[in-house]
């Protein structure tokens, strides 16, 4: 059956075709044609942001979250550039968004029209593909053809430029999936002899590490039982990125923690000392490398990527294996089937030797709550419930990564690539429009959260009861750290001035607020957050000059963490102060 | 503070792609904003229907770069396919050039004089200039164009180049 219909509402037809549950977005007067379309329609939700970042956020907690792309509608010109931040976060993590703006009428395209922004053009790099769509019968094929490169592969964020006129414009719709060539068909599975080649390697190896990261999540939940299944036949030590936490349970014994500038000592101790290292879906990412030349110099590497381009990029591999973790981690499995591989317990008892430094280990008799025996109990007291966290960009983030433990993926959603500030409320709440009967805890800094603190309103009105865990230190943490190791303490525009009156500013959104300002207030904050049905923000007030440890300066290797307790110098090389 | 480099190389490469609106920015952007360089890009649509663009890009980096150069154009939707002919054995390169050369008297003579040489055409004269064609690989356009220098060189025009590799096969 075919009918002629208008462009916003084969648009809409076909975002439900897709399955789309929801929609983040923000209307104007580029999109209103779609805004009609999408009024009284039942089937697909819309949540109404505050600003077009929140919308682009919202979708990646989203997709995070459920494994399902997130969709984000808004307006031409400043909605596309709003936008656009959650765009390049969402690129940089491999998540998988469908972004659609609305664009001015074909005819003024060029001409600097109101509301007018190339966003083909600046989302190009941003994006890993990008459509202006210029007639309505191509609307179909397009959004189809965005879906299947937005999900499939290395995901990422495919944005859809529909300008107004074309919305309006009628065309033919078919029942049935769009009549497309497929033109975009990634390599998922590696070739035999390199299988057989991995299975020797990992056969022989006597101090192998695995080395996972996002790209385990990516690939959905059986990627991270095979992990498990993989490493419970080797027995290897399995240290995470900050994207591929939760694919690894954190209380397995072989738990080696987050590595990288704020990972363990014995995460990086490991990956310095293994004789083999197994990267399943991770990119060598400077995060995580430390100083190349020094990075993990007496091991064979094999890495696992779905993206070719990950491969060799900054660190040589001995065997690429291209191809999505899961199926990849399956054909290593069928081949190593019986096998045994070599005595691990002198490895074994090297990396007990790197976890008895305790390296998370942090004074608790300082000025105030100390900011990571926030996160524990805040993890001890929710772990039962297993709820999913995101964060913002900073040293909680980490003191989370650190501090909060997982046990499957999807539940820990953060701005690893890109980084960026206020990106937890809004993720915090596409995971809770995801799974509202999920305890979604958004754990912040008092700089971050005001990024995107106009998101409480969309809390309020779709009654989700995000919570909001602020470790308030007054500072821009991340920032005043840095300043203090690598600038000698001159703390240039770092101080959080003028705070809101967090609990104040909760109350005034509907939300209940609640303040910990001791230690002996901590537990029962967090209950009452808990059992509060409905948004909470807690204003926790930790110490104030904490700072987060274990740490790799920039310019260093990761035998020269910096631990609690370590004597640091105010300042470094130009070489190192030039690295990010 | 210096800044380091590393030992650079040049290379050919062929990018076959979906000819469509705004493949060149997506080509080119790549290359600016991954800091890769482009010696030249010459683009032409290759097959009847006008689907297919062939595009060559010389560029130069380190081999390590020039593999993900190599990488990140098979990652774009629209490119089929990518071939480093610097890779891929023998192959054949050629520019063309349009080279005007103003003169009169015994540097006009010799001006012809060095074009039958390297066999370039001369595709308009007037009484006081010429604007020769001459197709062939870079360096030689080069020498040709140098020696014009002293002969009246007024301005030249290079397409950059196509390559395609040796042999009865498709690369």
């Amino acid at each position: 059956m075919s009918e002629e219909r208008s462009g916003a509402n084969i648009l809409v037809e076909s975002l439900v075709r897709q399955g789309v549950e929801f929609v983040f977005g923000y209307p104007g007067g580029a999109v209103l044609p779609i805004y009609d379309a999408l009024f009284q329609d039942e089937r697909i939700r819309h949540i109404l942001v505050r600003h077009e970042a929140g919308a682009a956020h919202a979708a990646e907690g989203y997709a995070r979250s459920t494994g399902k792309p997130g969709v984000v509608l808004v307006t031409s010109g400043p909605g596309a550039t709003n936008a656009m931040t959650g765009v390049a976060d969402a690129f940089l993590d491999s998540i998988p968004l469908v972004v659609i703006t609305g664009q001015v009428p074909t005819a003024l395209i060029g001409s600097d029209a109101f509301q007018e922004a190339d966003t083909i053009g600046m989302s190009r790099h941003c994006t890993k593909h990008n459509y202006l769509v210029r007639d309505p019968a191509e609307l179909a094929a397009t959004i189809d053809e965005a879906f299947q490169i937005a999900t499939t592969g290395r995901p990422g964020p495919v944005l859809i430029d529909i300008p107004k006129d074309v919305q309006i414009a009628s065309a033919l719709w078919h029942e049935g999936a769009p009549q497309r060539r497929n033109r975009y068909s990634p390599k998922t599975e590696a070739p035999a002899a390199d299988i057989a080649l991995a299975v020797e390697m990992l056969a022989k190896a006597e101090r192998p590490v695995f080395y996972t990261g996002g790209g385990v999540i990516n690939s959905g939940p059986r990627a991270s039982e095979l992990l498990r299944e993989l490493q419970d036949k080797i027995g290897a030590p399995v240290t995470s990125t900050l994207m591929g936490l939760g694919a690894f349970p954190a209380d397995s014994k072989d738990w080696l923690g987050m590595l990288g500038m704020h990972g363990t000592f014995e995460a990086n101790m490991a990956m310095n000392e293994a004789d083999l290292i197994l990267c399943v879906g991770a990119r060598f990412d400077d995060r995580v490398t430390g100083r190349l030349d020094a990075f993990a110099p007496n091991s064979q590497k094999i890495h696992i990527d779905i993206d070719r381009s990950s491969i060799n990029k900054t660190v040589e591999v001995d065997l690429p294996l291209v191809g999505d973790c899961a199926q990849v981690l399956e054909q290593i499995l069928t081949l190593w089937n019986g096998r045994n591989g070599q005595d691990l317990s002198a490895w074994h008892a090297k990396v007990d030797e790197w976890r008895a430094r305790n390296s998370l280990a942090y004074p608790r008799n300082t000025q105030g709550i100390a900011p990571q025996y926030a996160v524990q109990r805040l993890f001890e007291m929710t772990r039962d419930r297993d709820p999913i966290i995101s964060t913002e960009v900073g040293q909680h983030q980490m003191w989370a990564a650190q501090h909060f433990h997982f046990f499957a993926p999807n539940r820990w959603l953060t701005s690893g690539g890109l980084g960026t500030m206020g990106y937890g409320l809004p993720a915090a709440i596409g995971a809770q429009c995801g799974a509202p009967d999920k305890l979604v805890i958004d754990i912040a800094g008092d700089a971050s959260i005001q990024m995107n603190i106009q998101e409480m309103g969309t809390a309020t009105q779709y009654r989700l009861p995000v919570k909001v865990f602020i470790l308030n230190n007054e500072w821009m943490g991340m920032v005043r750290q840095w300043q203090e190791l690598t600038y000698e303490s001159r703390y240039s525009n770092s101080y959080s001035d003028s705070l809101p009156d967090f609990v104040k500013l909760a109350e005034a959104y509907g939300w209940k607020g609640i303040r910990i300002e001791d230690e002996s207030q901590l537990d029962a904050g967090i209950q009452a957050m808990i059992d509060h049905d409905g948004p909470v923000i807690v204003d926790c007030l930790v110490a104030k000059d904490t700072n987060c440890f274990p740490m790799i300066p920039s310019g260093a290797a990761h035998t020269e963490m910096l631990l609690h307790g370590d004597e640091v110098v105010g300042t470094v090389s130009d070489e190192a102060k030039a690295l990010v | 503070m210096k800044i380091h480099k590393a030992a650079e190389e040049r290379h050919v490469l062929t990018v076959t792609v979906d000819n469509e609106a705004g493949i060149l920015a997506r080509i080119a952007g790549m290359f600016t904003a991954r800091g890769y360089n482009i010696d030249s890009l010459t683009v032409a649509d290759i097959t009847e229907n006008h689907s297919v663009s062939r595009i060559t890009i010389v560029t130069h980096g380190p081999q390590s770069v020039v593999d993900q150069v190599r990488y990140q154009l098979e990652r774009l939707v629209p490119v089929h396919k990518v071939v480093d002919l610097t890779e891929n054995g023998p192959y054949v390169e050629r520019e063309l050039a349009l080279i005007k050369v103003a003169g009169t008297g015994e540097k006009r003579v010799e001006a012809l004089r060095v074009a039958e040489i390297f066999r370039a055409r001369p595709v308009d004269t007037t009484t006081e200039s010429f604007v020769f064609e001459l197709t062939g690989a870079p360096d030689k356009i080069d020498s040709f164009v140098a020696l014009m220098r002293d002969l009246g060189l007024v301005e030249v025009g290079r397409t950059g180049i196509v390559g395609m590799i040796r042999g009865a096969t498709e690369a």
